[in-house]
């Protein structure tokens, strides 16, 4: 058996996870682009943080780079720290210990994660075995144990079920099963429902936010659907062009958006008894990451741009507490 | 492109032979009649006898020509076979297609082929639909040179229909799939199905991998063609609000069957269904100070293999009596004079449920 190269310690004193100034670029014979570009952020144990933003401002992108599990043409800069590992400069050998263990993450459409020819319950056992050296039978037992707490029904008989046995809704229970297997301290879900019916969807919402309280883990979520950002969310982060443009309480964004482009976003979005009307979308097209202007990557789209909006990118700033925005007309009337 | 919906100049000019409208304005553009379709699934040799998944069975709707049918249902249900059935990807167990007039896939009925081109679909897996090895415009190109389009045209049209989804030609012609997020492989995908100018589109989830301003621009998109073009749209999605905006009808499956089919607004005011009513009561607020604590409908849609007797929502339902074991509900009219259909022994007159109305 291998040896697990990187002890996950169990208690520390800064956030659980702390990214400084991350960034991504691509970079290959035909092709350079930077499609993360200074991402900061800190969440505790416990806290749940979804990002929202744009189609390619990086999103899945930036979940990837907490699990290093970007192609070899990504380069990364800046520091991703969590539970006190250094993650962004974790020798390739030393991922696996993490994954799993440390940090997990689940997929929008479970198929890609489960392996088609095994059935569930070996899957999740294999998966324990590995990470937690223990026998098989062991591993099969936390495998049930895990079935209960996802809440599928008939646990015991599914444990033999192969994927492609389980409808829509089981089977992304069964890949947070599998993602929980080893007690990730952080859990990482890329538009985890969008595949799934609102009766199913609400149940699955209802359990993540029931783990995360249980189990204390970390949950950031990258999701368009503002919905299920306000059901499971605390803080929310809004992306655009490889940033966070703005970040708060879910109450603050939603309720107090300050971003031009947050404020787009929301007016774009449909709400239910719009039947019909022309819908209010945010003009022209994200920028060619390839070729970023120098000031704030909104600004030829911003319905507030002014000339100084392009002399360089906006900081960060406080508007109240705890809710940060991007924007260097934040203090001028809306 | 532009916020209003009108289209981008030169959007709207055909570049392919325009298609006639053969049976005329009042001539369903689509009549499925009794849609089935079993999948065979392979069983070891002691794990007893063959046995199917019910993925549909035993459909029948009409679309009108200019409307847009919204569905929805949950995951599983047969959404997307259904669709796979109507262009013919897979043929049906039983049960017929009929193309304004014509039926598909019989001697002297419309071809394969010509169906094809009248009938495109967007495909709900945006990344299992392209081909990995074709650059952006060699996708978008290659139907078009198969139906007989010259190389410089089109390319044209490719540059144009990229265009039109608000992706521009020159950053992503030449990109390959991995090379785009989820959101743009879609549009891509749609680019591909408008590059034909057909006259029906079914859009499989096509805006769910969508940013909500990008999703707005599609839809408004969707709209104009629809109204320049006359197009017939069917929208399969997850996102009710969305399908509240969208459609003109909707109809409502589980596991395999119609349970519900309406206009638009009496389906949401007033649905009849109960899992319709409990889709719709699932839906989510938006406001994070008013979330859902309770799940509206508990449980998880059976196995479409073995599907429970009578009804197949009585494993679900919290008004589910004996009758819902025994019989199956029919589809039926909601009120003799309304086009809005239900299948509930607890709605249809005359069913032995203690909530069935009194026969008319
Ligand atoms: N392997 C890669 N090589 C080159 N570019 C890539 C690669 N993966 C992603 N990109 C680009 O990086 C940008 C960010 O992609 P990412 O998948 O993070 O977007 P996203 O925010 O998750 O979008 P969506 O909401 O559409 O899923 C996109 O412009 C995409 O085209
Ligand atoms: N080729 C196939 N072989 C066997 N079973 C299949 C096949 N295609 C689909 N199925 C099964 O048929 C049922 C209906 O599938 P379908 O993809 O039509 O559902 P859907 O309503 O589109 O679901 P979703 O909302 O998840 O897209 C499911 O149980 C599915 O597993
Ligand atoms: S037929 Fe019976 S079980 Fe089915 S939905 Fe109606 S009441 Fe419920
Ligand atoms: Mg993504
Ligand atoms: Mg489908």
């Amino acid at each position: 058996m291998q040896k697990i190269a990187v002890e996950i310690p169990t208690k520390t004193t800064q956030p659980l996870i702390d990214v400084r100034d991350l960034s991504v670029r691509f970079v290959s014979r035909d092709l350079d682009i930077r499609v993360v570009n200074g991402v900061s952020f800190s969440l505790e144990a416990g806290g749940a943080l979804c990002i929202l933003g744009e189609s390619g401002s990086g999103k899945s992108v930036t979940l990837r780079a907490l699990m290093r599990l970007l192609p070899p043409t990504a380069q990364l800069g800046g520091d991703i720290v969590i539970a006190g590992i250094n993650v962004k400069s974790l020798p390739a050998q030393d991922l696996r210990s993490i994954r799993g263990r440390l940090i997990s993450m689940i997929f929008q459409e479970p198929m890609t994660a489960l392996d088609p020819v095994f059935t569930i319950g070996t899957q999740i056992a294999e998966s324990v075995v590995f990470h937690d050296r223990v026998s098989y039978s062991a591993g099969r037992q936390r495998a049930l144990e895990l079935l209960e707490l996802v809440q599928i029904p008939s646990a015991k008989r599914r444990l033999d079920a192969y994927p492609h046995e389980l409808s829509g809704g089981l089977r992304q229970r069964a890949m947070i099963a599998m993602a929980l297997a080893c007690r990730p301290k952080v859990l990482l879900a890329d538009e985890p429902t969008t595949a799934l019916d609102a009766t199913v969807q609400i149940q699955i919402l209802l359990l993540m936010r029931e783990l995360q309280r249980e189990l204390g883990m970390a949950t950031i979520i990258v999701t368009h659907d503002l919905g299920v950002a306000c059901e499971v969310a605390d803080d929310m982060a809004v992306m655009y062009a490889g940033r966070f443009v703005e970040t708060g309480s879910s109450t603050d964004v939603m309720e107090k958006p300050r971003h031009p482009y947050t404020l787009g976003l929301l007016k774009s979005t449909v709400h239910g008894g719009m039947r019909g009307a022309e819908l209010d979308p945010i003009p022209g097209a994200p920028p060619d990451l390839a070729d970023l202007p120098p000031g704030c990557a909104f600004a030829p789209r911003c319905p507030k741009h002014e000339p100084q909006c392009d002399g360089q990118m906006p900081a960060m700033v406080e508007v109240s507490r705890a809710h940060y925005a991007r924007c260097v007309r934040l203090n001028e009337p809306a | 492109m532009s916020r209003t919906a009108s289209l981008p100049p030169g959007a709207d000019a055909a570049i392919l032979s325009p298609l006639p409208d053969r049976g005329g304005p009042r001539q369903p553009i689509l009549i499925a009649e009794g849609l089935r379709k079993h999948f065979p699934i392979k069983t070891g040799l002691l794990s007893g006898p063959p046995t199917s998944v019910k993925a549909v069975d035993g459909i029948s709707f009409e679309v009108a020509k200019g409307e847009t049918l919204g569905v929805v249902g949950e995951s599983g249900c047969g959404k997307s076979t259904a669709a796979r059935l109507l262009i013919r990807l897979i043929d049906p167990d039983a049960g017929t297609v009929v193309f304004d007039g014509d039926p598909v896939g019989v001697t002297r009925g419309i071809s394969i082929r010509e169906l094809r081109r009248q009938l495109q679909m967007v495909f709900q897996d945006s990344y299992a639909s392209l081909n990995p090895r074709l650059t952006i415009e060699d996708t978008i190109t290659f139907g078009l040179k198969a139906n007989g389009i010259g190389r410089a045209k089109a390319v044209a049209q490719a540059r144009r229909v990229l265009d039109l989804v608000g992706m521009s030609a020159d950053m992503f012609a030449q990109r390959y799939p991995h090379e785009l997020s989820g959101g743009q492989r879609q549009r891509v995908n749609i680019a591909r199905a408008l590059a034909l100018e057909p006259r029906v589109l079914i859009l499989d989830e096509s805006v769910s991998a969508l940013d909500k301003s990008v999703e707005a621009q599609v839809l408004n998109l969707l709209r104009a063609l629809k109204a320049q073009l006359n197009l017939t749209y069917i929208f399969i999605s997850h996102d009710l609000n969305v399908v509240q905006h969208v459609s003109d009808r909707v109809l409502v499956m589980y596991l395999g069957k119609v349970v519900e089919v309406g206009p638009v607004e009496d389906l949401y005011s007033q649905p009849q269904h109960p899992y319709t009513q409990g889709l719709l009561s699932s839906r989510l607020s938006m406001n994070p100070r008013q979330r859902i604590s309770r799940p509206p409908l508990t449980g998880d849609p059976p196995n479409p293999i073995n599907p429970p007797s009578g009804c197949r929502f009585r494993t679900r339902c919290s008004i589910a009596e004996a009758v819902c074991g025994e019989r199956e509900p029919a589809l039926a009219r909601v009120r003799p004079d309304s086009s809005h259909q239900t299948a509930c022994h607890a709605r249809n007159a005359g069913s032995g449920h203690s909530l069935s109305p009194p026969a008319a």
